[in-house]
């Protein structure tokens, strides 16, 4: 029996639903961080600062309104494609074709900043490159849904993440100190205030991809565990002590939010990640059910016609 | 961003901005320090990596060089831009970080004789010497703001070596009071980097201190 109320996720359908996923990381923050910034704005006292998070929220807006990209950089592109084991009957090689063929789309469209470089071609000119862009996926038991992540992180902020490989025996002040160094060693060149991301334990790929998952975890939402959850609330804080500032001009916040992520470890390995994002995190959510497709990260529904 | 403007004054905060026409001369820049605010109106050269790279190798092996980068104002940055029609135009332009540009800049200022740069999160080492050596300015402008900036462009004057890709192709482009640009280092050697430097330094001691406990 044909159930009326499904989704026929046609090529034609999932390509306006992935062009709007796109769209939205690139012209609009996820409304946690749009909040927080406005929050921040608003409790900032100190006048350049305040200038300085005016003009953001300015550019912001125009970007909303003209669905124009906020930053000129729209990053390397990567999906997550977290694959629901109840969700919609969906082809995952297709979800990814069709993620590639609206990359395209979106470069010529929105349009997005040509990315992709080879290393001896050079520019390929849209955004499609090897390996480029990089898809992650996951299965997961008992959902309903799939959910694909658009992450276009910048270059700058890219530049100042670090992977450091410490030795076990400096524990927890260790990781601190590597912390603290890294972020005065990015200051101003990442686009502060950052968004950090940490990924600590596991092996030196697992820390960096937990590093840039903390990275999209809500604001002011803190690990689990407490012990975590009080490191991460204590580096916040003393990031923000150090006074570095918007864009390393000593005034305003130097983080937004932190998260830390962690993996059990080798016995000789303490792997820690860290992932700065600039203020402008721009990825998108969107989750494919059987009977609706809505947009988490941006508060949005996408409307299927006929349904 | 007149708006801006209005908020600072409602502080009481007296923002010495000047307005600066291309090509710009020394005494011009001598004049600015670094705290003030500057607005731009004339021609900006975008150049980052792989232009100041070309622009250098074609200087050393005697090519022309397309512009005349004399009195110019440049701009680290590469833009979105679309071709519509014969005409390009730019979409998005904010500003790239500057550091990676310190291994050819001295040498670019020496040669080119520009006298603004503009990019976000300063720049140190041989380059601050250039810049009191030959007058330049540094202009920070807010990382991420493209589309503000974008649309203080009036048009593209010109663009070549697109053969390095739209980011790093070498644009020049027609502004009128772009700005109001903070000048974070100026050609006196005074940097207001390297005071947010020493206060993080200092502020590094407590905030470990803290944190340890």
């Amino acid at each position: 029996m044909i159930n009326m109320k499904h989704i026929n996720y046609t090529d034609e359908l999932l390509s306006k639903v992935f062009f709007k996923l796109i769209e939205l990381a690139a012209t609009r923050l996820p409304i946690d961080i749009q909040l927080e910034l406005e929050n921040i704005y608003k409790q900032e006292t100190d006048s350049l600062a305040k200038l300085q998070l005016e003009t953001i929220l300015e550019n912001l807006e125009i970007a909303r309104k003209e669905k124009k990209p906020i930053c000129q950089d729209t990053g390397i592109i990567s999906f997550q494609i977290l694959y629901g084991k109840n969700g919609p009957k969906l082809d995952i090689f297709r979800i990814k074709d069709i993620l590639i063929n609206i990359v395209k789309k979106a470069t010529n469209e929105i349009p997005l900043r040509p990315n992709a470089v080879e290393l001896f071609k050079g520019n390929t000119g849209n955004n499609i490159g090897k390996y480029i862009p990089w898809f992650y996926y996951e299965f997961i038991e008992n959902r309903d849904y799939h959910e694909i992540i658009a992450f276009l992180k910048g270059g700058g902020c890219s530049n100042v993440s670090a992977l450091k490989m410490l030795n076990p025996g400096v524990g927890i002040k260790g990781i601190i100190n590597e912390i603290i160094d890294s972020t005065i060693k990015a200051g101003g060149k990442g686009c502060p205030p950052y968004i950090i991301g940490i990924g600590i334990g596991g092996g030196e790929d697992i820390a960096m991809i937990l590093a840039k998952k903390a990275l999209m975890i809500p604001c002011n939402e803190y690990n689990k565990e407490p012990e975590i959850a009080e490191l991460e609330i204590k580096l916040k804080n003393a990031i923000n002590d150090l006074g570095i500032g918007i864009m390393g001009l000593g005034s305003g916040k130097t983080v937004i939010d932190l998260h830390i992520l962690n993996a059990a470890r080798h016995p000789a390995s303490l792997p820690l990640a860290i992932s700065f994002n600039c203020w402008a995190l721009r990825y998108s959510i969107v989750k494919l059910y059987n009977d609706k497709i809505i947009y988490p990260s941006h508060k949005e529904e996408y409307i299927v016609e006929g349904l | 961003m007149i708006k801006l403007f209005i908020h600072l004054i409602r502080r009481n905060i007296l923002l010495k901005v000047y307005n600066l026409i291309t090509p710009i001369k020394d005494n011009d820049i001598e004049k600015i320090n670094a705290g003030e605010f500057i607005s731009i109106t004339g021609e900006i050269f975008f150049a980052r990596d792989e232009a100041h790279k070309r622009a250098l190798e074609y200087k050393e092996n005697k090519l022309t060089i397309p512009f005349n980068f004399q009195g110019g104002v440049l701009y680290h940055a590469g833009p979105i831009a679309k071709k519509i029609g014969d005409e390009w135009k730019i979409i998005a332009a904010g500003p790239t970080t500057s550091t990676r540009m310190e291994m050819f800049e001295p040498k670019f200022i020496k040669e080119f004789k520009i006298k603004i740069i503009l990019g976000k999160g300063g720049m140190k080492g041989e380059t601050l010497e250039a810049f009191k050596k030959y007058k330049v300015i540094y202009g920070a402008v807010i990382g991420g703001t493209a589309l503000l900036w974008a649309n203080k462009i009036e048009k593209v004057l010109d663009v070549k070596w697109l053969d390095l890709g739209i980011p790093e192709a070498l644009w020049k482009v027609k502004v009128k009071n772009f700005g109001p640009i903070l000048v974070a280092i100026d050609s006196k050697g005074k940097n207001l980097y390297d005071d947010v430097d020493r206060k993080v330094v200092k502020n590094k001691i407590e905030v470990l201190k803290k944190l340890q406990n």
